[in-house]
């Protein structure tokens, strides 16, 4: 098995969901006694390529030319599919971003390859090429396999653990003969909250709903983030009524998400939102009603006035972290 | 301009899934079909675009019969006309490829897809359907406007916001925020009897994925419950217990 993984960069360094996908083909490498060749697309400094082989990563492959310095669907997808045609790749591993996800479609159909998307197990290969993926939101499971003799499969983050197996990646540039004429997009204008972590990557989840009364209340679930180093979220109708921004939205019409840890605070625990919440490691329910339904979907429970409870539990993680 | 929104039909988001046949098929039984609400946005903002300045809004579904009161529904909302491929949509490339063979001969100048279905969640027909067309995709947009042949776009990305512009011919997902679903009125519903709903054999390909079987999460233990007036614990278990922080 020849596998090609995508180790995506943001301003040039590698995005921890990269590692979690090097780390995760070169399990598979092991397995098969196969070699991982990891794809870098835009410009990242020689020595930061060269984690990549921290990670298991035998052989790097850098596309660095002025078309790759923004970030386009199109160039993007036709230089992974450069690579893997060059390395006569038959496995393709794309972690589940957002760029993940405009690319790893138009490499598979470049390739003719089937395609299995937000994969959350390593393949079973002991019969044919199987992978589990989430379906209905995480409301369930799905165990899917691929017939075509290239696969692509997109990987959720935060799914599988980093893991080092250094090898001395061999970094070598490439060129996919690529002009500006292979391009119909432009990108205007790139704004990210600085200092934030992104909610789709963000380990630890702080999320607050309508029992909050109002945006004015929010600095306790921003505190109890800020000291945890977490990231905040939002229920539907939070996000509807403007009290927060639309991109904090989590649930079966919003974000996906898979974090470690989920502290939910006066949110009531509806099946749209536990959809979108209900792979996460750990949950936290904090609800003043005992017969709130999340009660029964959380780890740990606390009965009570949020305004009441907030205040104890950020005395108690502040004086852990400064511990 | 003329525009293609691709509709998929999904469980009712308050659906209790269930499976069948020794988990290997999803229990439709007592299941209410919904449009996804993602191709419902993405049909609303496509009418609002030809309001604006011309053109027609057509549908496309790669569904069995049993697909037709979405379809109706659509057409009640503002669709001007549906094509249905007459064939079980049986995994993304599948369907993309139904799509695509549809559309290369109509012209298009802008495809819409969900940014999801919220049953499969797959988000790849979009990026499929723009390569199998040769013309860009782009993902999980918030805002469209057309000028001079261009989309002018805001997708979402990792930890922020985009714009973009993509020249037409092109597929964009939708994301919530690019509009509020519209609800069919009366006239509207009347109307769809009667627009044309055009039903197409499937073409060429196989699938290349296949669904084995499904599985439910294994039910949670109880949840431990820390006494309110001493809330500071939460913390410590969080710490020394659980191991996650
Ligand atoms: C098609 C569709 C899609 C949907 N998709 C989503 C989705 O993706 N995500 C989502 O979140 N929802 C979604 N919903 C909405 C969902 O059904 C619920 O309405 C919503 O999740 C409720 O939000 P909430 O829990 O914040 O508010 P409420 O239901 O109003 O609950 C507030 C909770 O706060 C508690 N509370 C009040 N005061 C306090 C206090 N002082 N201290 C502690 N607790 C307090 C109350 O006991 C209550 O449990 C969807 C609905 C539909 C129909
Ligand atoms: N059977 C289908 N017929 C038409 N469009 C579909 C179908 N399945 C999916 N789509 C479109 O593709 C989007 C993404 O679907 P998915 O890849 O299943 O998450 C949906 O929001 C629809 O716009």
């Amino acid at each position: 098995m020849n596998i090609i993984v995508f180790a995506e960069n943001q301003d040039g360094v590698f995005k921890k969901s990269s590692f979690e996908a090097v780390s995760y083909a070169s399990q598979i490498a092991a397995q098969h006694g196969s070699q991982v060749t990891a794809v870098s697309i835009g410009n990242v400094a020689a020595e930061k390529l060269a984690d990549l082989g921290t990670y298991g990563a035998d052989v790097v492959l850098q596309y660095n030319s002025d078309i790759f310095s923004q970030f386009t669907g199109e160039a993007y997808s036709k230089a992974l599919a450069h690579a893997s045609k060059h390395k006569g790749a038959d496995l393709i591993i794309i972690s589940n971003t957002y760029s993940g996800k405009m690319i790893a479609p138009r490499v598979a159909a470049k390739l003719n390859a089937g395609m299995v998307s937000g994969v959350i197990s390593m393949p079973d290969t002991s019969n044919g090429f199987k992978v589990k993926r989430s379906v209905f939101s995480g409301k369930s499971f799905a165990d899917v396999s691929i017939n075509t003799s290239v696969k692509v499969i997109s990987i959720t983050p935060n799914s599988f653990s980093i893991v080092e197996n250094q090898k001395a990646a061999s970094v070598e540039t490439m060129d996919a003969g690529l002009t500006t004429t292979d391009i119909n997009t432009q990108t205007v204008e790139v704004a990210r909250a600085t200092g934030k972590i992104p909610l789709t990557e963000a380990e630890l989840v702080v999320s607050g709903g309508r029992g909050m009364k109002g945006p004015e209340n929010w600095h306790l679930i921003e505190t109890l983030a800020d000291t945890l180093g977490a990231a905040t979220a939002c229920s539907k109708p939070v996000s509807d009524i403007h009290w927060r921004p639309h991109s904090e939205h989590v649930g079966q019409t919003g974000i996906t998400i898979k974090p470690n840890l989920y502290i939910a605070i006066g949110i009531s625990g509806a099946i749209q939102h536990l959809a979108g919440v209900s792979s996460s490691k750990v949950i936290v329910a904090i609800n003043k009603d005992p017969e709130a339904p999340f009660f029964k979907a959380a780890d740990y429970g606390i009965v009570g006035d949020a305004f009441e409870v907030l205040p104890k539990i950020i005395e108690a993680a502040k004086a852990l972290k400064s511990a | 301009m003329k525009i293609l929104v691709c509709i998929s039909q999904v469980p009712d988001t308050t659906t209790k899934v269930t499976f069948t046949d020794n988990n290997t098929k999803f229990n439709t039984q007592g299941v209410q079909f919904i449009i996804n609400p993602y191709d419902e946005l993405a049909l609303t903002r496509a009418l609002e675009i030809t309001e604006k300045s011309g053109g027609t809004v057509s549908t496309i579904t790669v569904g069995l019969a049993d697909t037709e009161a979405s379809i109706r529904k659509a057409l009640a909302i503002g669709a001007h006309n549906a094509v249905r491929v007459n064939a079980e949509p049986i995994d993304a490339y599948f369907v993309a490829e139904q799509i695509a063979n549809y559309a290369k001969n109509e012209g298009f100048d802008l495809i819409f897809t969900g940014r999801e279905s919220i049953d499969y969640n797959g988000g790849m027909v979009a990026g499929l359907l723009g390569e199998m067309l040769n013309i860009p995709s782009v993902n999980v947009i918030t805002s469209i406007e057309i000028e001079n042949g261009n989309a002018i776009l805001e997708r979402d990305i990792d930890g922020g916001r985009e714009k973009l512009t993509a020249k037409l011919p092109c597929v964009v997902s939708a994301q919530k925020e690019l509009t509020e679903p519209r609800i069919p009125n009366m006239r509207g519903i009347m109307a769809a009897r009667t627009k044309p709903l055009q039903v197409i054999e499937a073409s060429g390909s196989q699938a290349n994925t296949q669904t084995v079987s499904f599985e439910l999460p294994a039910p949670k233990g109880a949840c431990k419950l820390i006494d309110a007036a001493d809330a500071g614990k939460l913390i410590d278990l969080l710490h020394n217990e659980a191991k996650v922080i």
